[in-house]
């Protein structure tokens, strides 16, 4: 195994482990920072697979990935936790064990669904597919979890980074007109989130997405 | 079995036995100094456990032989594992017997008989230790088996000697996996010698404490038999991270010549270890009891994401 | 170049409207980019019924009977719907429920809107698709929340969190087959053409594209509203302005829809099973059922019409499923009729819960007292969604239902019953509203309801009388999906 190959393996492991810190992380600043590293490891291990596979293409995604998911977003989340004063929220988290059981359920369940298609992968990164896939699943459990709107946010954010990360490890990366549109998409979106913060603080006077599950059929 | 590795392994266990009151006093200065407290001597340990040999024992009327027999019990088991841990070298004549899951057994084994002569006397406060090590060390056991199957996924055996062997032995490889399950152990490593953030080891503070409240009876030679074994298992605990974590520089049994540099490089990382390990606890705050399981539930994910991440990228 | 136009006009559209949508003007100034894009679509069907298929700037864009018939009717609608907004809204402000920037924002995303569904529509990239469909999500759910009440706010966030978590399904989707084709088409912009991948369908690896087409149609079919995942769309059909609900009802699920077939097309070359279609057939029945029995518990007339959306979109996804010349023709035929009455029905709809002032059906009662062209206009569209002949969705119906008779015999006491309790629930809320007893007085101004009438004229003329060349349009389009 080529240095390569083992320095992706090891960053695809610490993003496993960003993604687990995700799900248990209380604090809502903690959060962003944890979404700042996540995307500078997926901006690095771009740039690992570009350097190693000569596909040239990869290092202007990792560019794009530094500037926006590691500079662009969290900025623009740690202004808008800072508008809104909840800069030091705390969530309160029921069961984190038995979420983090949950998450490892999936973790095994990513794995099993990649493992068909890795094996067809000819790229260096073909094993990492799985990881990239535990992320994002990890990463919709944590929107199912938050009860917050900005974690909610976050962890569709970190959804965003695993499939990334999915695109890297399986093909190279997109090609890049649909990579310029991704990106294209979550910046608005997390403009639109954030456009978005302040209107439900305004009408509900709380973050807290609970005031909002009143249209149900009964 | 021939004498030179016979001789070997009896001075590996004389250097645990004598080498761990050292650790827990190098820890304990180390400690003080981070916290601008005056030390007591790197030597201190050694002091209290004369001084708690010399004194007349007391115990409850009611003490059942168990009670008197436990000391003993948990000082040679704790002996026992720490001897068979591959600490100067390998290939020793305990090392056979060195299965990972054994060690577990043996610190299990010692675990029942403290937490039953806890409760031998009846009082609230040993019952209430008794429970809390048990709530504990029913969440950390499956996270050590898991950190040791990661170890042993790699190496392909459960012996412990095999293990130190193939990772001392093979060329520099990043293993994700390892860090993972590394990171795991000191979790446990941290639960399972009463050290913060699970327990404070240098209070009595009833509402908090738990491995004191267990020995809360004792006195004299049980209670300076006790200490000895809680130091001869943080120095067994710690050499059994250096041999899965760290295991460069390790002798093999029969090799005179590279007997005094292993001894060096023990001493070098143990002192980094006990240093390390005043650090974190000097950084951190106790948990409150709730949360202990939330602490040890971690190392636990750890340590299966360990194993899942070796089975994924078969490293 | 007509593509140029047609996606041309309603960016520069959002983008001016962006500037200038508080004015007094925006709304005619909104109503005339839409015509012109309607125009651009006219000038490229034109193109496309005389010279067959075609590709433009550098393969980028694909446009075959199969699209440039969606094109047409998305344009169409997007045009009717403009001008029936242009007095809805106007009075909606008059209530003070809107100010000038709300407006602007929501003459701006409309053009944008319509943009993404083009493009969606037009591209020949199945990454651009996903993009684009993103992006119809984005403009829309600051729509959704206009009023910016409590419930509205909810709708648009449910909106956006769960077709997020769709979409990005979809995305992964992508992931895959770019995966599979990649092996085949070699690395780079080309592998993601869906002419490219079409040609050589049969070459792609049958599990990747099975995996794939599973995250598609699940990402796909979220926006599509399709059952158990159909959560957001009632609720974003409510909250939000009318015309926002035709236009979603209407255009933005056929949109997702379209993708979702274009994706199985793919996955039937490769498989040569009919895995996609059974799966479509699943959910798609799941959703005439489940949409069915929910109908006859609202009480808010814009979630019952929106339950009736989620209910012919399972139908059609269901003859997707099913494929086969007919079927497939069907389904297109169900398209376009649905689209037509639906959006006449949320016309209708808009302006009955505007003179009342209110969506809950109970308070709305004798609309045909109130006003005839309303009243008429609703039981008319009810009449034509629930199938009852001459109207074009009886025609479509029959087909799809006489289908699975003969192929998938099974399906049809589902259908028939489903069909059946949908019409006993919708036709028996309806029916006081437009018939009842009511002590209001006739309303001063007939409301400007042209655009109903034309749709339901429109829905009329299919239902007795498919013109040739619509017919052998529908034929190559069906014959293109196989």
């Amino acid at each position: 195994m080529t240095l390569a190959q083992q320095l992706i393996n090891l960053f695809a492991a610490l993003l496993l482990l960003i993604s687990f810190a995700m799900l248990s992380q209380r604090r809502v600043l903690t959060l962003i920072n944890l979404f700042a590293w996540q995307g500078l490891i997926l901006a690095i291990s771009a740039a690992v697979v570009a350097w190693t596979s000569h596909q040239h293409h990869l290092y202007y995604s990792a560019g794009l990935t530094l500037l926006l998911k590691v500079l662009v977003l969290p900025w623009l989340l740690h202004r808008l936790i800072r508008k809104l004063q909840i800069k030091w929220d705390v969530e309160t988290l029921f069961n984190i064990p038995t979420t983090m059981l949950i998450g490892i359920v999936m973790v095994v369940f990513a794995f099993n669904l990649a493992l068909p298609i890795s094996a067809l992968s000819a790229t260096v990164t073909k094993s990492t597919l799985g990881i990239a896939l535990a992320c994002v699943l990890l990463s919709f459990m944590m929107m199912i979890t938050r009860r917050k709107a900005v974690p909610q946010v976050i962890g569709f954010l970190a959804m965003e980074n695993g499939l990334f990360f999915a695109a890297t490890s399986a093909t190279y990366g997109m090609p890049m007109v649909v990579e310029l549109g991704i990106a294209l998409d979550v910046l608005v979106g997390t403009f639109i989130f954030g456009i978005f913060f302040f209107h439900i603080r305004e009408t509900f006077d709380s973050l807290d997405i609970k005031h909002m599950e009143k249209l149900k059929e009964d | 079995m021939n004498t030179t590795t016979l001789f070997f392994q009896l001075f590996q266990n004389m250097l645990v036995l004598l080498a761990a009151p050292l650790l827990l006093g190098w820890v304990n200065n180390c400690r003080a100094w981070m916290q601008g407290r005056s030390a007591a001597g790197i030597f201190q340990p050694y002091r209290s456990l004369a001084k708690l040999f010399h004194k007349d024992a007391v115990l409850a009327h009611n003490a059942s032989p168990l009670f008197r027999h436990t000391p003993y019990l948990l000082f040679v088991s704790m002996w026992l594992a720490a001897a068979m841990v591959p600490v100067l070298a390998i290939d020793l004549p305990l090392s056979a017997a060195v299965d990972v899951i054994a060690l577990v057994g043996i610190f299990a084994l010692a675990r029942v008989f403290i937490a039953l002569a806890a409760m031998d006397i009846g009082t609230s406060f040993g019952t209430l230790g008794a429970r809390r090590e048990m709530l504990i060390s029913f969440l950390a056991e499956p996270a050590l088996l898991m950190v040791f199957f990661t170890a042993s996924m790699i190496a392909h055996s459960t012996s412990l000697t095999t293990i130190v062997e193939t990772l001392a032995h093979k060329q520099f490889v990043i293993h994700p996996s390892l860090a993972f399950a590394g990171i795991a152990f000191l979790m446990v490593l941290l639960a399972e010698n009463a050290r913060i953030p699970v327990d404070n080891p240098s209070t009595h503070l009833e509402l908090t404490m738990i491995h004191e409240a267990m020995i809360l009876e004792y006195s004299a030679r049980h209670l300076a038999l006790i200490e000895w074994a809680s130091a001869i298992k943080l120095f067994a605990y710690i050499t059994i991270g250096i041999a899965l974590f760290l295991p460069f520089g390790i002798a093999e049994a029969g090799n005179w010549g590279a007997l005094p540099f292993a001894l060096v490089i023990l001493a070098l990382k143990l002192a980094a270890a006990g240093f390390g390990l005043a650090l974190l606890e000097s950084v951190s705050a106790k948990l409150r009891i709730f949360r202990a399981p939330e602490y040890l539930g971690t190392a636990f994910l750890l340590a299966v994401l360990g194993i899942l991440t070796l089975n994924l990228l078969k490293v | 170049m007509e593509i140029l136009w047609l996606l041309g006009i309603p960016l520069a559209g959002g983008l001016l409207l962006a500037l200038f949508g508080g004015k007094r003007y925006a709304a005619e100034l909104n109503s005339l980019t839409s015509f012109a894009t309607f125009a651009a679509s006219a000038v490229l069907t034109l193109k496309i019924i005389s010279g067959g298929p075609m590709t433009a700037f550098n393969e980028q864009f694909f446009i075959d009977p199969f699209n440039v018939f969606l094109v047409a009717l998305t344009a169409f609608v997007g045009f009717t719907t403009s001008l029936f907004s242009r007095p809805y809204m106007r009075i909606e402000e008059h209530h003070g429920k809107l100010s000038h920037n709300m407006l602007r924002l929501y003459h701006s995303m409309y053009q944008l809107f319509s943009f993404t569904m083009l493009l969606a529509l037009t591209t020949n990239n199945m990454g651009i698709l996903w993009v684009a469909m993103e992006a119809a999500t984005l403009t829309t759910v600051l729509l959704v929340s206009l009023y910016r009440t409590p419930a509205s706010l909810e709708a648009a966030w449910k909106y956006f969190i769960l077709c997020g978590v769709g979409i990005a399904q979809a995305l992964f989707g992508t992931i895959l087959l770019y995966f599979a084709a990649e092996k085949v088409l070699g690395a780079g912009g080309t592998a993601l053409l869906w002419t490219h991948l079409n040609a050589v369908k049969t070459d792609l690896e049958p599990t990747v594209l099975s995996l794939a087409f599973v995250f598609l149609l699940v990402g796909y079919g979220t926006k599509v509203g399709l059952a158990p995942l159909h959560n957001w769309l009632p609720d974003a059909h409510a909250e939000g302005p009318t015309p926002i609900s035709a236009v979603l009802s209407g255009l933005l699920l056929n949109v997702a829809l379209y993708a979702v077939v274009r994706s199985k097309v793919l996955v039937d070359g490769a498989l040569e099973t009919h895995f996609a279609g059974n799966l479509m057939m699943g959910f798609g029945l799941l959703s005439v059922v489940m949409a069915a029995f929910f109908l006859s518990r609202q009480k808010d007339i814009k979630r019952l019409f929106a339950y009736s959306s989620i209910e012919h979109m399972g139908l059609m996804t269901f003859a997707f499923g099913m494929g086969g010349a007919v079927a497939t023709f069907a389904a297109l035929l169900h398209m376009t009729v649905h689209c037509l009455t639906k959006s006449a029905i949320f016309y209708a709809v808009g302006h009955a819960a505007q003179n009342s002032g209110t969506q809950i059906m109970d308070s709305i009662r004798g609309l045909i007292k109130t006003s005839p062209t309303i009243g008429w206009g609703l039981i008319l569209g009810t009449l034509a969604i629930l199938g009852m002949p001459p109207f074009g969705v009886f025609a479509s119906e029959f087909l799809i239902i006489t289908t699975a008779m003969h192929e998938h015999s099974w399906a049809t006491p589902f259908l028939l019953v489903a069909l059946g309790v949908a019409f006993a629930a919708i036709f028996g809320k309806v029916q006081p509203m437009v018939f009842g007893e009511t002590e209001s007085l006739r309303l001063p101004h007939p409301p400007a309801l042209l655009p109903v009438f034309v749709h339901l004229g429109l829905v009329l003329l299919l239902g007795l009388y498919i013109p040739p060349y619509l017919a052998d349009w529908y034929r190559q389009a069906a014959a293109l999906l196989g």
